[in-house]
Parts: structure tokens; sequence; C-alpha cells
């Protein structure tokens, strides 16, 4: 298992250059995992910003949409929504591998583990859009 | 033996808000980043957002909403710092600022949240 250990034994190591993770798939898909966080987080201070212009009352918030119809504010949701489906796609497809559940002594099908959350992250969307959009 | 570490639990509470950063944010961010702005959906009036925003279950809600991912962001990219570019000698640091961070914007949040009328 992958142990991150701050004091590796001294001996001799192969330096790894910073940008090890440019020039092969695999790895620069990793680094971008890792960095759809920052979308999150990037979503998470809109939504504060959003709650904060809710507060400031009906002006506040209606200055609040015209920012976020602003090119430069769309085109930023645009990257946001990519990286974030990433990141939920590729956490989805992590959990049968986090999960190794076996039942009759043979491992449960990565689908059977991945398609309930598939399912749940559907029925959280719905339930999320009907109590936003129903008025 | 071995030092028991606490990484567990933190992959565990980490494993929690990946789980709600992957269920609600791109609904959200579809819905109030690109629908209501590009005027592909009707977007909900103020006193429509406020009556979501004020009940009690739309306070925790949001609560849960903007916490968890939080530290999602803080855990992950920590890690992203520490394997992606390599900065292992800064540690301490990376951890207090990440951590750090994510607490500011969770005493933020529960003020905000906290004083929707």
């Amino acid at each position: 298992m992958l142990r991150y250990n701050e004091y590796p034994p001294k001996g001799y190591r192969v330096r790894v250059s910073t940008y090890w993770w440019i020039g092969r798939w695999a790895y620069l898909k990793f680094i971008l995992r890792e960095l759809s966080s920052v979308f999150v987080a990037w979503f998470v201070l809109e939504t504060l910003l959003q709650i904060h212009a809710l507060i400031g009352g009906p002006a506040a918030y209606a200055d609040f949409q015209a920012f976020l119809r602003h090119p430069v504010a769309i085109a930023s949701n645009v990257i946001s929504l990519f990286f974030v489906l990433f990141h939920a796609v590729t956490w989805f497809n992590l959990a049968p591998k986090a999960m190794a559940i076996r039942l009759g002594g043979k491992r449960l099908p990565s689908l059977a583990i991945a398609g309930p959350n598939y399912i749940a992250w559907a029925l959280a969307s719905i339930v999320v859009a009907w109590l936003i959009l129903r008025g | 033996m071995a030092k028991r570490s606490n990484e567990p639990f933190l992959w565990l509470l980490c494993s929690a808000c990946g789980v709600v950063a992957a269920l609600l944010i791109p609904i959200h961010l579809f819905l109030f980043g690109l629908a209501f702005p590009l005027g592909w959906l009707r977007a909900p009036s103020y006193d429509q957002a406020l009556a979501l925003a004020r009940s009690t279950l739309g306070r925790v809600y949001l609560l849960v909403f903007c916490i968890l991912p939080l530290f999602h962001w803080a855990h992950r990219f920590r890690y992203t710092l520490y394997d992606g570019l390599q900065i292992k000698h800064l540690n301490e640091l990376v951890n207090t600022l990440c951590y750090g961070a994510a607490t500011v914007g969770t005493i933020a949040a529960a003020y905000l949240i906290w004083r929707i009328p």
C-alpha cells in the first residue's frame, strides 16, 4: 500500500521531475482529478457569495445574478462544471475499487457497486432541481 | 509496533466530503452557474430563493453543502501539492494553509447561513 513517508530512509533515490505528470495521460488524469477540488472550492465560494447577496436584499441579489451573466463568470462556470463532473464520475468509478465486497466467495462486479452510486446521483440531482424549480 | 496514525480517520472524512461534492455540486453548478444566467430555465425569484434558504432544512442543507466540499478541497489540494508539485519540505505550512482555509470557510459559511433573515 502506498504510504506517505515524510522522512524516507536515506540512500540512493532517483530525483523525480516536478513535471512527472505531464506526458502520460494516466498521470495527467490523476493530477486533473486532484485539481478538480479547486473548482469544487470555487463553487462553494460562489454559493457563499450568493447567500451573502440573499442577505443583502433583492437589489444585492439582482446584482449578483447580473454578475453571474457576465461572460467571464459563464466561462469559469463552464470550466468548473467540466471539472466537477470529472470529479463525480471518477469518484463513483473509484467506489468499486475501494470497496471490494465479496458475496459467496465471489467478488461483486464493479457495476453492482458503481451503479447504485450513479442512481443516487441521479435521484439527488432530480430532487434538488425539483425543489429549486417548482417555484 | 508502528505508531498508529489518524490518517484512516481523515480519509474516511475525506470520502464523505467527496461524496457530497460529487452528488450535489454538479446540479447546483448547472442550475445557478449556467441554466439560470443563460435563461435556459426560469430562475427562482428573490422571495422563492429566500424561502428555500431560510427554512431549517434549507439551512442545514446549505451548511453541509458548503462545509464538507471545503474539507474535500483541503484534503485533495494538500496532496496535489505533495504528490504533484512535490512540495514536501513545506508540508506543515501546506497543511496549515489548506485545513486553515477550510476552517475559515466553515466559519464564514456558518455565520452567513445563520444571518439569512
